[in-house]
């Protein structure tokens, strides 16, 4: 039991070692993330002090950038769970060794929602509140209480998941099937929970026609599922550039077809929502209205939203034509996908929510210098964070970082490695 | 290096200097309104008063204030009589202890083209001076204490609920800032503290409830209450008094005989504001017919 214990702490310890060294490139990356995040973590603390004054919110637009990002980072989360099906249900060859990149992606995700989250609030202080047990938490009525309970969960599992496996591999043993297989099983549902809570934050207000719609569950879905793997798809690229992991095109390639295909049902969906806002003419297409015409002389979100709506059509002329099987034209469809669904699930869904207010009157929001400063700073330690994890699992997983060589100075990124194929999950 | 880290650190977190109210310990750790025991409650309302004389100089007497039994608050406002003044707005401002700066305010009075009920006609800004205007008429839009309060539903930490009484509350020490109240209320009722409110100390209203008007703090919810520290002392609330016209009326729905219960009877034409999203609130509109 000692010996166990110890044995961890010596692999946790070597791992935090690992996530300090790096060629220059990974210095410089880390060094421009930290600036970025200290400059984020100096207009967070004018915002404690001073108060939400601080951001462009008002009682009108009550959730701005923050709650946006939350939603589309949601959907990043929950799309790892886009390789690990291929992988557990259909036995995918070429993503099996990858999935773990996945799944730390969508433990970064989390990290990045929860903090949007916390810094949404107005007493930070008092989070304490939310514990069931220690505070108050109405669940089951309230949304946000399932959201709180299904996102630690979410974390929960992806970071037993990647955690254990990591380790098993450190230690060159064969995982034990039932201590992973039920909770990656678990992780599949789960990942579709979180956002199809998320979404029902939204759906479940009557009082907002725009978002009392039973389509934003099904387009959050498939938005994700489109914004995720493209992600996923660059991210690779850097992995095996940066790495010499091996990462094959074909595997690049499984990953494009779900996009294609999610973008494929978003941009339907998409369709379905706007025939249906604007055919019948009830007055309660004023929201959808203020977002891709304009109200009354009100238009700053049609630049944003026709640009969206141009960037996912042009992402999917491109993901459905054979051009994309080519790495140059299927990054560029995925940069646009993920740019376009970034607005259209941020910009272009909550902040119409808002417009026109209840009482029908039009106040617009522009988010502030330092609320977009704090976005930012979340962003970056998010990128920070999954640099790390990626720092770690990739010696790992190559066979470089492991009980055997313990003593041995940690490897560096660039090490030459014999490109072998490292079998990571079961 | 690391002694350059923690200097980056430290510079980055200065602006909390700027800090105006610090939480102390005892409101960190103070519980839940319903788990206060009395003694509990005696001890919270005296930190209270004296967290307020320290603040503006004025010793206020905060009571926790119960609901009565056999009572349920209803309202209703005469659109035929209101003629858009707005005195209703600023005597609950200066009743509940709303914050001049940022301005907030828990009554939004639309001016509306005769002829429709579409809110999105509603004028929001009129001037106050030319009322009441020709061809338009004048609705008061407040909480409307909803017998089936989406706000209360979604809040993830129980810090507003409906009590017995109709009224639907916050607890200011509870409240955690999510707005999401705010996101859910169909009437925009609800307004939030988006900094340290601001309030002259001799303007401050000093007879105050736990659950009613002493001054909230930055970052938490706060909305109409319907003066829970007069209503709930057999007082009418402070948007009524100062009615010039008449258009407010408030009262026990439960008594047959109140005024409130034989308006409810007795005029031809009422209704409730978005009744199609079942809400079902304890405000009524309406005429003289």
């Amino acid at each position: 039991m000692i010996t166990a214990a110890r044995n961890y702490l010596v692999f946790l310890r070597r791992c935090a070692r690992v996530a300090f060294v790096g060629d220059w490139r990974y210095y410089s990356w880390m060094g421009v993330l930290t600036v970025i995040i200290l400059l984020g973590l100096n207009a967070y603390a004018k915002q404690f002090a001073h108060g939400l004054i601080v951001t462009g919110m008002s009682d009108e637009v009550s959730w701005g950038v923050y709650i946006a990002n939350f939603t589309f980072l949601v959907g990043v989360a929950a799309a790892a769970v886009m390789m690990v099906i291929p992988v557990y249900i259909y036995d995918n060859e070429e993503l099996h060794d990858l999935v773990i990149f996945g799944e730390l992606l969508a433990v970064a995700a989390i990290i990045m929602c929860l903090m949007f989250v916390t810094v949404d609030l107005g007493r930070p202080d008092r989070f304490w509140h939310l514990i069931p047990g220690l505070g108050q938490m109405n669940f089951p009525a309230s949304m946000l209480s399932w959201d709180v309970i299904v996102l630690n969960g979410y974390l929960l599992l992806n970071v037993h998941i990647c955690g254990y496996l990591l380790y098993c591999r450190y230690q060159n043993r064969k995982p034990t099937k039932w201590f992973y297989i039920p909770f990656v099983f678990s992780a599949i549902i789960w990942a579709v929970s979180i956002h199809t809570v998320t979404a029902f934050l939204y759906v479940g207000l009557g009082g907002r026609p725009f978002w009392n719609a039973s389509i934003v569950g099904p387009r959050f879905l498939a938005s994700a599922f489109t914004a995720g793997p493209a992600i996923i798809i660059l991210a690779l690229q850097i992995i095996r550039s940066t790495t010499h992991y091996r990462i094959t095109d074909k595997a690049l390639l499984t990953l494009r077809g779900i996009v294609q295909v999610s973008m494929i049902i978003n941009v339907f969906l998409l369709v379905c929502e706007v025939f249906k806002e604007f055919y019948s003419g009830n007055l309660h297409v004023a929201s959808a209205k203020y977002l891709f015409l304009g109200l009354h002389g009100h238009h700053a979100l049609v630049p944003w939203i026709w640009s969206a709506i141009t960037f996912n059509l042009i992402a999917m002329v491109l993901l459905v034509l054979p051009v994309s099987r080519g790495l140059r034209y299927l990054n560029v469809a995925c940069v646009l996908s993920i740019v376009g669904i970034w607005i259209e699930k941020g910009m272009g869904l909550v902040i119409p929510g808002f417009i026109p207010t209840p009482l029908g009157a039009i106040v617009e929001y522009t988010p502030s210098l330092n609320e977009t400063l704090v976005c930012f700073g979340i962003w970056a330690f998010g990128l920070l964070c999954y640099t790390i994890f990626l720092r770690m699992s990739v010696p790992i997983l190559q066979g470089r970082l492991s009980k055997a060589n313990e003593g041995i100075s940690e490897p560096g990124p660039n090490d030459v490695v014999a490109e072998t194929s490292v079998t990571s999950h079961s | 290096m690391l002694a350059t880290g923690l200097a980056a650190v430290a510079a980055s977190l200065k602006p909390l200097f700027e800090m105006e109210d610090i939480t102390s310990a005892q409101q960190f750790m103070q519980k839940y309104y319903k788990e206060l025991t009395p003694e509990d409650m005696a001890k919270v309302l005296q930190r209270i008063e004296g967290e307020v004389e320290k603040e503006y100089g004025v010793r206020p007497h905060v009571r926790d204030l119960r609901p009565m039994d056999g009572v349920e608050f209803v309202y209703a406002l005469n659109l035929s009589r209101c003629i858009g003044c707005r005195k209703c707005v600023h005597a609950c401002v200066a009743e509940n202890n709303q914050s001049r700066s940022p301005e907030i305010q828990y009554i939004r009075v639309l001016k509306m083209p005769h002829g429709t009920f579409d809110l999105e006609k509603g004028d929001h800004n009129y001037a106050s001076e030319q009322v009441p205007e020709k061809g338009f008429f004048y609705m008061p839009v407040q909480c409307q204490q909803c017998h089936n309060p989406p706000c209360v539903k979604v809040c993830p930490v129980n810090a507003t609920w409906q009590e017995t009484d109709g009224i639907t509350v916050i607890d200011y020490n509870w409240c955690i800032g999510c707005r999401y109240c705010e996101a859910a209320c169909p009437y925009w009722a609800r307004r939030f503290n988006f900094t340290k409110p601001s309030i002259p100390a001799e303007r401050l209203n000093p007879n105050m409830s736990y659950l009613g008007n002493r001054p909230r703090s930055q970052g938490v919810m706060e909305k109409c209450h319907f003066c829970v520290q007069r209503t709930r002392a057999g007082r009418y609330p402070a948007c009524l008094e100062v009615c010039p016209t008449g258009s407010r009326k408030f009262g026990n729905i439960l008594d047959p005989n109140s005024e409130i219960s034989q308006i409810l009877r007795t005029k031809r034409v009422f209704m409730q504001l978005k009744e199609d999203i079942g809400t079902n609130p304890r405000f009524f509109y309406y005429f003289d017919v």
